[in-house]
């Protein structure tokens, strides 16, 4: 291996593949990712792609890119700017020229650079004069060609050919961060093991890329990002799409109960039933129904005979179960509820994030209908909220949405893999046969719980259904009742406070500036406001993960502070749910709804304008 | 079967405590009592049985049965069941039903539900009306139909309960009316050991806003002349003389009077319920006033592979090879590393 000339050693790296959406770089970034994580650094990454599968080649629109921020220390967010970009077209160029960094390297498939490609990507003369990216360190590779060559005496269609374009790219960034390329030649041979000349083929074009690299080094510094000293335990990628499929399984085996998901597939949530689908080794049944409604009315018929029912969906789908979670808040059956956000409303945008499905949840179905919304922070904390929220609904007898959103669940980092001995128990609250009637709605005087009788218990034979009830399950019209019944429903969930953890600050208890945020904008929160501590401001934050309820110390935390800034992806959902819950205090906001993530600098820039009181609020 | 049956049920054990809200007259309360006659016959434990219902007269039922019930949302009585049985197939999970809450609202779980072959009993009452919203036209209301939201008569073709079911790929269907306590005790009956997904459509008098839409079925003078109570290997025999029957003529059902035209009984088609080809019964379905007598009785009735157990053998062959056992197995399956 030859000597390399420049060597920059740095805490973190940011790298993004960017193409065509059929050329393969949500592949290419998940190689590269795992065989960072794998090495040992931290890892947090984020593909953002088009909703079309192939749509219109060479266009800016149908640029598929993956980001992946890789780390010597804990990385919380995918970056703001790539230090690193793969282009394999001039739409890729014009597509990320914002979002890199100054001096960052430029590896791109020069065979793609011609005229007409230029022109369909909105450029009028050479796409780096144009988008001032000269300083930044190039390297033009001819790939296209250069594969052509390495694969010219196989049997493989030139389509074939064309499609390993992306292992040559891949193959370029392990040179420029000296990886290994073991794991990626062990997912190719897994991936392709039927036909084994395609898998050759990749091999042969990933070393062939590495290779390159290492002959043109001259042109561009390699990185060295060591790895990160994090705590010891067994270690693992995962999507939240993933950890929240398998925080349910998890809590379903420690209540003794089978999961059952009934669902529809809508992106960005599929994938949490694609995974629950392989999982009938652990005995979760699946079922893919003939829409939204029937996913949610099966995982409820499936929580009335003693399952744990879950139902997967993403906004517009959650607008068609609405009526459904309300069968189950009278019901008063357990049911899980996640809703993966996307850009809406409507259609909206389906494969970007967004937070707007707070009020959905909260408030969207008729009547007085009280659930417990939780909403988790980072890809792998989805498992611990799935978990949570499956424990809720089962101890409580109650649905509990929870949100997570295309950001988490596409993106992924290491996740350090809990032992089940170390999850909490999940309490179920069955039915027991005594002399005395059973009564379906007596409750338990604690959780304010019913108990869970399900058919085949003999003696328990009850009725249960959408209309109102007296304790003893009858329908009843009587006015006492219903708002008896109401309240009574109200309060079980407001006394699901009893299990939610205190607020965690991040940073001084008391201080100029309070940074709020809830769900997956975590990452880019405490990112920035450990930045500004750093810089000397008296700046904290804090992260909701209980929407509903909120925590039993959010007053005493927003008291330490002289501002609160809510920073959320929708025009100001939580920070009017928190003007509504804790009326004394005000609350500037900070809100972007672009389908994409926050970037630290933006945060950052608008907490510094509120310190120094210029804020337009 | 009474003789074999350990649980010894009479049908008032499946009288629940709850007062019967149904109009006086309503042919709801012959269903109710035919049903809970059967389930007395059967020999299963009361507390296997669900019933799960959507929204209508028809849905209040399960309020009415001692046996666990799930009274659910308008239309949904199917994927609620599906849910039910899935988790627990032991169960023997009946759904009842309206005719716009099946094939209105609920029409797209109704013909999924048939197509899976999930073994449930779906006892649909069909009176051509919407009752409890107080007389608007069903999907199954005949074409002309003037109700309070076609006041000048509906301009829409109807559905047939059994056309849709076969067309879904349903394996069993029966047809029976509300009056006929013995004949909807032996279709319950039936449908209630069929393997699958089992469709029975109740002919049903609502007495306040359709009274009578089912007359020439259930008029005593004519009832008999009207319909054809179909049994399998029988000839299609029928007629208050039993003089009259069906024949298939250039692919077309064909009614023929016995002794006209040398027209003997051996010509007659005979009733064959378990024929997989759905060629024959799709036309008995589909078989109207006044040219056709109504058929009742069970039309199909096929065996074959129900979704449930192919649930069950998926799960064994996966468990089978699985190296996942547990969920810690499962967390550290692929790739993993220490630190």
């Amino acid at each position: 291996m030859g000597k390399r000339l420049t060597v920059i050693e740095k805490d973190d790296v940011v790298i993004r593949f960017s193409g065509d959406s059929g050329d393969g770089m949500q592949l290419t970034g998940t190689l590269f990712s795992a065989t960072s994580a794998l090495f040992g650094n931290d890892i947090s990454t984020f593909p953002d792609y088009p909703a079309e599968i192939r749509a219109p080649q060479g266009t800016v629109g149908g640029v598929s890119g993956f980001q992946v921020h890789i780390g010597h220390k804990q990385v919380n967010t995918p970056g703001d700017f790539a230090d690193v970009l793969v282009a394999m077209n001039p739409a890729a160029v014009r597509a990320n020229a914002r979002y890199l960094t100054k001096g960052a390297t430029i590896i791109y498939d020069s065979d793609n650079f011609t005229e007409k490609h230029i022109a369909r990507a909105g450029y009028k003369s050479d796409p780096f004069i144009e988008d001032k990216l000269d300083g930044m360190h190039l390297i033009p590779a001819p790939i296209t060609s250069i594969v052509r060559e390495a694969l010219k005496n196989t049997d493989l269609d030139q389509k074939t050919i064309l499609r390993t374009k992306n292992m040559f790219a891949l193959g370029m960034v392990y040179w420029l961060f000296d990886s290994k390329l073991n794991y990626t030649e062990e997912f190719i041979e897994e991936k392709f093991g039927k036909k084994p000349l395609v898998a050759e083929a990749n091999s042969k074009v990933l070393r062939a890329g590495y290779y390159y690299a290492e002959t043109i080094q001259a042109v561009a510094p390699s990185y060295k990002v060591s790895p990160a000293n994090i705590e010891k335990g067994t270690y693992r990628n995962i999507n939240g799409n993933q950890a929240t499929a398998w925080g349910l399984l998890a809590a379903a085996e420690k209540a003794g109960l089978k999961l059952f998901i009934g669902s529809y597939p809508i992106t960005p949530a599929t994938g949490i039933l694609e995974e629950l689908a392989l999982r009938k080794d652990l005995g979760a049944k699946s079922l893919q129904a003939e829409d939204e409604i029937a996913g949610i009315c099966i995982a409820i018929g499936a929580s009335f005979a003693g399952s744990l029912g879950v139902t997967s969906t993403s906004g517009p789908g959650l607008a068609l179960k609405s009526e459904a979670i309300n069968l189950a808040v009278m019901t008063e059956l357990p049911l899980v509820v996640v809703d993966v956000q996307r850009g809406g409303p409507s259609t909206g945008l389906p494969t970007k994030t967004e937070q707007a499905d707070l009020w959905q949840a909260l408030y969207g179905r008729n009547g007085e209908s009280p659930v417990v919304v939780l909403a988790a922070g980072t890809p792998s904390d989805c498992f611990h909220y799935a978990f949570r929220a499956a424990k809720i609904a089962v101890e409580y007898m109650t649905p509990v949405i929870l949100l997570t959103d295309s950001y988490l669940a596409n993106g992924s980092e290491p996740w350090r893999i809990p032992s089940m001995s170390e999850m909490p128990k999940v309490t179920v609250p069955w039915a027991v046969k005594t002399d005395k009637e059973f009564l379906p709605y007596e409750r338990d005087p604690e959780t304010l719980a019913r108990r869970w009788a399900v058919p085949g218990m003999e003696g328990l034979e009850h009725r249960v259904g959408g209309l109102e009830k007296t304790i003893k399950g009858s329908v009843s019209y009587t006015p006492e009742n219903h708002e008896y019944m109401v309240k009574m429903r109200e309060d079980k969930v407001e006394g699901v406070v009893a299990q939610v953890p205190d607020l965690k600050i991040v940073g001084c208890t008391t201080g100029d500036l309070l940074v709020i945020g809830w769900g997956s904008t975590y990452g880019h929160i405490v990112t920035a406001v450990t930045e500004l501590q750093n810089e000397g401001h008296s700046v904290s934050a804090v992260n909701f993960n209980y929407i509903r309820p909120l925590p039993k110390n959010t007053d005493a935390v927003f008291a330490g502070f002289k501002q609160r800034v809510v920073c959320e992806l929708n025009l100001g959902q939580f920070a009017n749910y928190l003007r509504m819950k804790h009326q004394k205090y005000t609350y500037h906001q900070f809100n972007k709804v672009q389908g994409l993530p926050f970037t630290v600098r933006e945060i950052k820039e608008y907490c510094i304008k509120l310190l120094e009181g210029n804020s337009n609020e | 079967m009474s003789e074999t049956n350990t649980n010894h049920y009479v049908a008032k054990d499946f009288k629940s405590d709850q007062e019967v809200r149904w109009c006086p007259g309503c042919g709801d309360h012959g269903i109710l009592a035919s049903l809970q006659k059967t389930l007395a016959e059967l020999d299963i434990p009361k507390e296997k049985y669900v019933f799960v219902s959507g929204i209508g007269c028809s849905s209040r039922l399960p309020y009415y049965m001692n046996t666990y019930g799930f009274h659910g949302i308008h239309g949904r009585a199917a994927a609620i069941a599906t849910g039910i049985k899935i988790s627990n197939p032991e169960l023997m999970v009946w759904e009842i039903t309206g005719d716009g809450d099946a094939l209105a609202i609920g029409g797209n779980h109704f013909i999924h539900a048939v197509r899976r072959n999930l073994d449930i009993k779906i006892i649909l009452f069909n009176n051509e009306i919407y009752g409890l919203t107080k007389g608007q036209y069903s999907p199954t209301s005949k074409k002309g139909l003037v109700t309070k939201t076609s006041p000048y008569g509906t301009i829409e073709e109807s559905f047939k309960v059994g056309e849709l079911t076969i067309g879904a790929n349903g394996r069993f269907f029966a047809r029976t009316v509300d009056y006929n306590l013995q004949l909807s005790n032996e279709v319950y009956s039936a449908a209630a050991l069929h393997h699958g997904t089992a469709v029975v459509e109740v002919i049903q008098n609502c007495v306040i806003f359709n009274d009578g839409a089912h007359d020439f079925i259930t008029n005593k003078e004519t009832r008999e002349d009207n319909t054809i109570t179909l049994r399998h290997g029988e000839p299609m025999i029928f007629g208050k003389n039993r003089d009259k029957g069906l024949v298939l003529v250039n692919l077309k059902m064909k009614v023929v009077k016995l002794g006209e035209g040398g027209i003997t009984e051996k010509d007659l088609l005979i009733h064959d319920a378990h024929e997989p080809n759905p060629g024959i019964h799709y036309r008995l379905v589909g078989m109207t006033y006044p040219d056709y007598p109504v058929a009742l009785g069970i039309i199909r009735s096929i065996d074959a592979p129900t979704y449930d157990e192919g649930m069950i053998d998926q799960h064994v062959r996966v468990q089978e090879k699985s190296h996942v056992t547990c969920v810690d197995e499962l967390l550290r399956s692929g790739a993993t590393w220490k630190k």
